[in-house]
């Protein structure tokens, strides 16, 4: 006997969470069958809707942007609403620990490089460190990781023009650990406040950041701070600085990006959406044009799913939701046609920031999100793709990655929703 | 002052470096003069193999015992830039017998240590051997690490005096009364210790003596002495794997061919090569075909690359040459041999030697040969010592595992270290606390980092060879901002972004090459971190146009001219919607 549901959603990212909780609004009985971890852990943690298109840019009103999007863009199939409706479901799923939903403003925040980028959506962690905020800023980076240069980093906001003063000061934790320690480490440290010479990790912590500060109305840490009770200790430090402490979202791994994927997890759960994890979906039967099951290899035992509809929100190039060998480019599920450039070296651009195709690769979605075949003809009348397996997107060069997740998985979801329980 | 004959020596590969260090250490006065970084030219683009003679030990006997000889040589003075690996020369169903019993015999002539292995025992040595191959000659051929010889090289003759001037492109010879007399040199980049000059600036250098290293550019210099010296270069592609698929040299047992050796290295293996001359040593085709077939062709030895991820591919130049009229039309005909070319006998022009093909293996045997000859020039009576005294990080190569004790290096990270840096390993790893990775890919921290930026100033690509760091799979994502990170305080922070963005194009173009399946996911990865999470290629700082910080969210509930609900705190349902279109869903719980 198959698993039988309304709506099978494929996928555990941002798209996959979003269409699951959209299509679970019109009261179908949702599975989400995730595989791997997603690559939330790599992601900044930002909800980013669009910051550039063509050589427009920086949006301070993402809305003002959508024209100059090329026509195959998915926002054009999802349009404005879809967006809206994207940002609803996130900020009912997240709750307070996310700000910016109280304006269409772009906020701009900074990167642990040093650069500001436009975003839509940014963590209450991260709230107090707005480059488009006032106030002077300290930037405290540590000698132990690597990743975040604090007078680098506060060198470069300046060259930016930011209104408001910034230093940059490198400590020494005050706990040390192996040299290959990963970030996890030192929250964790900070987490449970660990006894270390002098007392306590965030009273050591906060004392040495007291010596070093001046004058400054704020203070900003690699995103580090805590992870199981980050609150605790943003509170801890800034009371004992007495100035809001916030954080500047890193690379991989990403603790922004990894709270961000249990948050979502716990709004499938609250939402009653099943979840089946640890495993792929390999191969599907179909008749007729419908896709009537999907097959999830679970240690080489092939189980079936069966479901009405299905939402195809697998991710891109990074997410493995598309593939490519020497020659070709495939969508590895169910085979959905991506077109690309016959030559791979047309799929990059010899200049690394360069307008490159891979960027925009994925399925070409119909006017219902539907892939289509070589000849536009909807490839199975129940399958919908949602986030980056959806192709039109340069998500990267646009700063849209989260927009056009949340976008596509609203309307992917709600639409195969409705249809599952007509 | 020093008094000792001055000689300038052009190029800072291999035989360059090799020359500058042996001549230093006959006590002449050296500078040595390179316009990219050491390695820039083709030292730095090759497989490095290092050479048992085997492969030429057939159609160039002359070349194979040379080989051997300085194989050993490596052996001994290079401990920590060479690893051992053995290889094999491995015979497939369709290949010939005749040539394999030629090969056995070649070999011995030459002094090779040649044994034949059954398909069995071959198998049993490398286990991914394709099914069907028909037998295996083991020979004792090795990895080198081009970069660490030429680095350790540049150090041994900068300790015994040396000048040496990378970024600094010759773009004259002087001739004086029919002699050359020095060369003018233009400085390029960089504020590091190995460059004394300023970008721009153009500088005189004489000597008593100036040596043409410099491959297949000698060329031009040529040109600029107004000598012909009419190199044949040759391109060859290198497919880099990300792991190491066999830990032996494998070779393909035939008279010739492209793609038909796999050298494994460091955690990576090499594929290799083509041989096809071109007109340019600088611009030439770089094709996808070529990376094709070396994947194809070596998949016959090695079943399993067909389907292995690659991580990027190169292309480096062979400096071939041979005499005149020799007329040899195919380049994979043309001897490995090497040629001093001295043109007060050959053009009645004094004062100059170039010196043309050869090949790593062989370095430290052409700059003995040279320094020999310029030595007699200048008539100064010194023995060459080159053969004898390790270079430095091999003195004593021996107690590398005392100090994998001595530091508790277990880990992966700790002994990769150590064998990068040999002897070198006590003084640099102790010389930062904390010592935080940089590199996670390849295991490299800090303290190898800083110790690299001592000698490469803001070049981050002569950090990347001597250090390995942005060279593992990843290429560069997750560590070239680190890397640019290292070079502050020193550096301010326009010229930490500029060195990042050297780096990270330089990263990018090879792996390029490589963009298909697991890599291209890679690429992909890393284009987000850089253009999505770090904004890097839409940079306000880079931007022509001021930005308009007030138009933007500062956080409060009242900022925004779009903000269409007034809901303090936190985050509000529906993002200021206009349109109700919404199906079920309740404003949520705010």
């Amino acid at each position: 006997m198959a698993i039988t549901d309304d709506v099978l959603v494929i996928g555990g990212g941002i798209a996959a969470c979003t269409a699951a909780l959209s299509a679970a609004e019109t009261g179908a009985r949702v599975r989400l069958l995730a595989h791997k971890k997603s690559t939330l852990r790599q992601a900044s943690g930002l909800v980013d809707v669009l910051g550039y298109a063509g050589d427009e840019g920086p949006f301070s009103d993402p809305y003002a942007g959508l024209d100059a999007l090329p026509e195959d863009h998915p926002y054009h199939i999802v349009g404005e609403d879809g967006i809206r409706d994207g940002l609803r479901l996130f900020d009912e799923a997240v709750g307070d620990a996310y700000q910016g939903g109280h304006t269409d403003t772009n906020a701009l925040v900074m990167t642990h490089g040093g650069a500001v980028k436009p975003t839509a959506r940014y963590p209450e962690s991260v709230a107090p460190g707005l480059a488009s905020s006032s106030g002077d800023m300290l930037l405290v980076g540590f000698e132990n990781l690597t990743d975040f240069d604090a007078p680098v980093a506060a060198d470069h906001l300046t060259a930016a023009g930011v209104p408001f003063s910034v230093r940059g000061v490198t400590l020494e934790f005050p706990k040390s650990f192996r040299s290959d320690a990963k970030v996890t480490r030192f929250a964790k440290a900070l987490d449970r406040d660990e006894s270390v010479d002098g007392g306590t990790a965030r009273s050591v912590l906060a004392d040495a950041i007291d010596a070093e500060l001046d004058g400054e109305t704020r203070v900003g840490f690699p995103a580090m701070l805590g992870d199981d009770h980050d609150d605790e200790v943003r509170d801890e430090l800034a009371d004992r600085l007495g100035v809001p402490v916030f954080e500047v979202p890193t690379g991989p791994p990403s603790l922004l990006g990894l709270k961000l994927e249990d948050m979502l997890f716990d709004a499938l759960d609250e939402a009653g959406v099943r979840i089946s994890a640890g495993n792929p979906a390999v191969d599907f039967e179909a008749e007729d044009g419908r896709i009537e099951t999907v097959i999830v290899d679970q240690k080489s035992r092939r189980t079936p799913y069966e479901a009405d509809q299905i939402v195809l929100a697998t991710g891109g190039l990074v997410g493995k939701g598309i593939d490519s060998d020497r020659e070709h480019i495939t969508e590895p599920v169910f085979g959905c046609h991506i077109p690309h450039p016959e030559d791979r070296y047309e799929w990059s651009e010899p200049e690394a920031f360069g307008s490159h195709a891979f960027a925009r690769f994925g399925v070409v979605p119909d006017d219902e999100l539907r892939p289509t075949d070589e000849d536009g003809a909807v490839q199975f009348e129940n399958l919908r793709a949602a986030g980056g397996v959806v192709g039109g997107a340069d998500i990267a060069r646009e700063k849209s990655a989260s927009g056009v997740s949340l976008s596509t998985g609203a309307v992917a979801g709600r639409l195969a929703g409705e249809e599952a329980t007509q | 002052m020093n008094k000792s004959p001055s000689v300038l020596v052009i190029g800072g590969g291999s035989t360059g470096t090799g020359i500058a260090r042996d001549l230093a250490m006959r006590g002449l006065d050296v500078t040595l003069v390179e316009k990219g970084n050491l390695t820039h030219g083709t030292t730095g683009r090759m497989h490095g193999l290092l050479h048992s003679g085997g492969r030429y030990a057939v159609s160039d006997q002359a070349s194979a015992k040379e080989c051997i000889v300085e194989n050993r040589v490596l052996r001994r003075i290079a401990g920590h830039c060479v690893e051992m690996t053995g290889g094999l020369f491995v015979q497939r169903p369709e290949d010939s017998d005749e040539y394999f019993q030629k090969k056995l015999e070649g070999c011995r002539e030459c002094g090779i240590p040649a044994e034949v292995l059954s398909p069995e025992e071959a198998r049993e040595m490398e286990p991914y051997l394709a099914k069907d191959i028909k037998r295996a000659i083991k020979v004792p051929d090795g990895a080198v690490d081009p970069f660490r010889l030429c680095v350790a090289n540049a150090a041994s003759a900068v300790e015994h005096g040396a000048r040496v001037e990378t970024h600094s492109e010759v773009t004259d010879v002087l001739v004086e009364d029919g002699e050359v007399v020095g060369v003018e040199v233009t400085h390029q980049t960089g504020t590091g210790p190995y460059v004394h000059g300023n970008p721009g600036e153009v500088e005189e250098i004489y000597a008593d003596y100036v040596v043409n290293a410099t491959g297949a550019w000698a060329g031009q210099i040529g040109d600029f002495a107004g000598v012909d010296v009419e190199v044949r270069p040759s391109k060859g592609v290198m497919t880099i794997m990300n792991t190491r698929q066999v830990d032996t040299v494998v070779n393909r047992c035939r008279p010739k061919g492209d793609a038909d050796i796999i050298v494994p290295h460091e955690t990576t293996c090499i594929l290799g090569t083509t041989d096809e001359e071109v007109e340019d040593p600088e611009d030439y085709p770089e094709e996808g075909w070529e990376v094709d077939l070396m994947i194809e062709t070596l998949s016959e030895l090695v079943p399993m690359l067909e389907d292995a991820r690659t991580i990027r591919s190169f292309w480096g130049v062979r400096p071939l040459y041979e005499p005149p009229g020799t007329g040899t039309e195919d380049p994979t005909d043309i001897t490995r041999e090497f040629f001093l070319l001295d043109h007060a006998d050959r053009d009645d022009l004094p004062g100059m030697t170039s010196i043309v093909g050869g090949k790593l293996t062989t370095y430290r045997m052409m700059a003995e040969k040279i320094s020999d000859h310029v030595c007699e020039k200048l008539d100064v009576e010194a023995e060459c010592r080159t053969a004898d005294v390790p270079l430095p990080g091999s003195e004593d190569f021996s107690v590398l595992r005392d100090y994998m004790d001595d530091f508790g290096l277990r880990s992966p990270i700790g002994r990769r270290s150590v064998q990068r840096l040999g002897s070198r390993a006590d003084d640099v790893l102790n010389s930062i606390d904390p010592n935080p990775v940089v590199c996670e890919c390849e295991a490299v921290t800090r303290a190898e980092i800083q110790d690299a930026l001592d000698t490469a100033g803001t070049d981050l690509n002569s950090v990347r060879i001597q250090t390995r760091a942005s060279m593992g799979n990843c290429q560069g994502a997750i560590c070239c901002h680190r890397m640019a990170n290292e070079l502050a305080p020193e550096y301010d922070e326009a010229i930490v972004r500029s060195s990042l963005d050297d780096l990270y194009q330089e990263r990018w173009k090879g792996e390029r090459h490589a963009m298909w399946g697991e890599q291209l996911s890679q690429a992909a990865l890393k284009h987000m971190l850089h253009a999505t999470t770090m904004n890097r290629d839409e940079d306000p700082a880079t931007a022509e146009t001021d930005l308009d910080f007030a138009a933007f969210d500062d956080g409060s509930p009242s900022d925004g001219g779009n903000t269409s609900d007034s809901t303090s705190g936190g985050a509000v349902a529906d993002g200021g919607r206009v349109a109700a279109d919404d199906e079920g869903g309740a404003n949520g719980d705010n």
